[in-house]
């Protein structure tokens, strides 16, 4: 680590870009173009927004505890599902890649910082004006929007309840600092590679993470098109989804779809990258098939372009379209299985232990895949007439969100937190943590399967009496996920405050050149590129 | 070295990113774009494979072969009064039988229930969906806008003919139109 202090005292006469360093404070955070910083506060902006979006979900599941109305009126209860959605997909999920990937990427590929620092910091502090619109807009006269997250319309256009501006510039704001997110990680993985980092040799955590910032760049701007329209229907009297002037409200979901299935995998290709690092590690063994997951992956993202239509079966498509978009969404299932099959063989007859990092991936995989499963069961068009906005639908996308990105991204905190802090975490808490979240997590989704096949519709605050005995199990399911990841809460901070010093590869199985740096990671790192052979 | 000053390597970094910014950027207009392209082009697509249901916008010309009398098909018509437009809409006969190739005409009654003038637009659209291109109308009310003064009734005509290479699973046509009001952005 030497040679690491001599670098950082060369920054401090040399460098210009990296002046900030000197600041203090709230200044510090405010004007960083520094990437762990920047890593930092996408990172708690998005565990911020996980509770808030969290606590809509426990009035949710308050309100479906039993049959009839208790706590909220039918039209609240709506806003609540669609800022939850919003919330979870926009401020939640993908700001904790974002902040993974500023954290990460530069440390794996012996950068010394993202490519465009001073984009980085403008693409993070729009993000909380963003969700303060929308936030904000519980509290107009409007109320919140109401029309689920997928605002279908003409919910959102000529049935909206006045939130749909609010909304739309949200969601603007939220796709802008995506867009220059997703730009800065390309920029950086194509230019800023240490020498003799040939694009196959970067790690696979690296490689999902180019990808996915493909994805964004290609359908971001699409939603944020859409959400144009939406708005000029609404206030500006065109009628691009309007039957009277000539639209077609079905084209609304063309087009959001179009957007919508590459946006689930922009959600799910990084929990890919971040299982990929973590499962060699704790099994002591090389990642299985690293060539055939990079194309595995690549595949999934060409694959999400043409699956788009599956979301729609029931709007009255032609047996022609509804076989094709059937047979392509099925097909997706093949580097989907390449990619379970090889996390499997990484593990088979590897040293394996179970590290609470290793734990939650593993959780991952058999419940990842639990959640394909269900979405094959969905794209045989069918049985999808049977499914289609039932429960099954919202435990199937629970189990790839929530068991599949958000435990990844757990998964991912645990492992990397010694970098990060310097300390080790505290084992019990954060085991704690997990068997918690394990077995309330399927308490809460697994029986929304079932309620689902009955015929319970989402996205309605009322039930038939059948469904109130699950229900009730579901809701105590969510309770008890929630109080939950407070405990992650403290093992953080607990982590952040002291705990056991961390050596620089906490690990003995991890590789990368993250773990040749000290633990925490110094402000800069890697001035010098490393030599790789 | 001076602040300020770039080494060469420096900038050469810069230049490089630069330009992938630039392409990236480039990108993302025209995805931004293709989203809005995707509304001329859907229209498109589905004139040419009449996948969803709308029929033609224009007046057709009477281009059928003979009449195929070993063929009837029956044809449903059914009427809806979108919200807030406070009008009496109905068709004269509910159901129709039609060889294909044979012209027929057909009339629909509205009235202006309000005191207000108002300006209707009645969207139509046939299921099954792929049979649309096959419904040829050669004279339509929903080819025009409809200005009815409060209180007034009028009937309005639809003149069709069904093509004789209309699919042979198909027996039943149901065409179904729906009255929107437009007054407000026929005014603006």
């Amino acid at each position: 680590m030497t040679t690491e202090t001599v670098n950082e005292s060369l920054d401090e006469s040399h460098d210009d870009e990296h002046h900030d360093h000197k600041m203090t404070g709230i200044k510090r955070w405010l004007y960083t173009t520094n990437h762990k910083d920047i890593g930092t506060l996408y990172l708690w902006f998005s565990f911020i927004m996980f509770l808030t979006g969290g606590a809509l979900a426990m009035v949710i599941r308050m309100e479906l505890f039993q049959p009839g109305l208790q706590i909220v009126e039918p039209d609240f209860f709506n806003q609540l599902t669609t800022v939850h959605g919003l919330i979870m997909v926009f401020g939640a999920i993908m700001p904790a890649f974002t902040g993974f990937a500023n954290w990460l990427i530069p440390m794996m590929i012996g950068a010394p910082d993202m490519a465009l620092p001073r984009m980085n910091n403008w693409s993070f502090w729009i993000l909380p004006f963003a969700f303060a619109i929308l936030i904000g807009s519980f509290f107009m006269e409007s109320g919140a929007p109401n029309f689920g997250w997928t605002f279908y319309a003409p919910l959102s256009t000529t049935y909206s309840n006045g939130s749909t501006a609010f909304f739309v510039f949200a969601v603007h704001i939220m796709g802008i600092s995506s867009i220059m997110g997703a730009i800065n990680i390309v920029v950086t993985i194509m230019n800023l590679r240490a020498p003799g980092m040939t694009y196959m040799k970067m790690p696979l955590f690296v490689w999902t993470f180019f990808i996915t910032a493909y994805l964004l760049i290609a359908v971001m701007p699409v939603l944020a098109g859409v959400v144009t329209m939406v708005l000029t229907d609404t206030y500006f009297g065109t009628s691009f989804f309007d039957a009277a002037g000539g639209g077609d409200p079905v084209m609304f979901q063309h087009i959001f779809w179009f957007f919508g299935h590459p946006e689930v995998y922009i959600m799910i290709l990084p929990a890919f990258g971040i299982v990929s690092t973590i499962i060699p590690a704790f099994s002591r063994k090389q990642l299985f098939g690293y060539t055939s997951m990079v194309y595995a992956t690549a595949s999934i993202a060409f694959l999400s372009f043409i699956v788009w239509a599956h979301h729609m079966f029931t709007t009255g498509m032609p047996l022609a379209g509804e076989l094709f978009f059937m047979y392509a969404t099925m097909l997706i299932a093949v580097p989907t299985g390449v990619k379970v099959f090889n996390w499997v063989a990484t593990m088979w007859r590897g040293s394996m232990t179970f590290e609470v990092p290793m734990l939650f991936s593993i959780a991952f995989v058999i419940l990842f895949t639990i959640g394909g499963f269900s979405g094959l069961m969905l794209a045989l068009t069918p049985v999808d007439f049977q499914y289609h906005d039932t429960y099954f639908v919202v435990a199937h996308f629970h189990y790839v969100l929530v068991t599949g990105s958000l435990f990844s991204i757990y998964a991912g905190a645990y492992y990397w937190l010694p970098k990060w802090t310097g300390h080790m975490y505290n084992d019990s808490l954060a085991k704690w943590h997990f068997w918690c979240s394990l077995i309330s997590v399927n308490l809460l989704f697994f029986p929304m399967h079932f309620l689902g096949l009955a015929g319970m519709p989402r996205r309605i605050p009322d039930y038939a009496l059948q469904f109130a005995d699950f229900n009730k199990w579901v809701s105590i399911g969510g309770f008890a996920f929630g109080l939950s990841q407070l405990i992650f809460l403290a093992v953080v901070i607990k982590c952040i405050k002291g705990g056991d010093k961390a050596p620089a590869k906490p690990w003995d199985g991890a590789e990368g050149l993250e773990w040749t740096v000290a633990s925490p990671a110094p402000y800069h790192t890697f001035s010098t590129p490393p030599k790789i052979d | 070295m001076d602040k300020g000053t770039e080494t060469a390597p420096q900038k050469n970094q810069k230049n490089a990113n630069t330009k992938v910014v630039k392409k990236l950027l480039l990108t993302v207009f025209a995805m931004f774009g293709f989203g809005f392209a995707l509304v001329p082009l859907y229209d498109i697509f589905c004139d040419i494979t009449g996948l969803n249901g709308k029929t033609n916008d224009v007046a057709a010309v009477y281009a059928a072969d003979g009449i195929d009398t070993s063929r009837t098909i029956k044809v449903q018509f059914i009427t809806r009064t979108a919200k807030g437009i406070p009008w009496e809409f109905e068709p004269v006969i509910n159901e129709i039988s039609v060889h294909p190739g044979e012209m027929k005409f057909v009339n629909f009654y509205v009235k202006n229930n309000s005191q207000r003038d108002i300006i209707g637009q009645a969207v139509p659209s046939v299921s099954p969906g792929i049979a649309a291109g096959y419904f040829q109308k050669i004279e339509c009310f929903c080819f025009e806008q409809q200005p009815l003064k409060g209180g007034e009734d009028v009937e309005m005509g639809l003149q069709f003919y069904v093509d004789l290479d209309l699919p042979p699973e198909i027996t039943t046509l149901t065409l179904s139109y729906t009255l929107y009001d437009i007054t407000g952005k026929v005014d603006s």
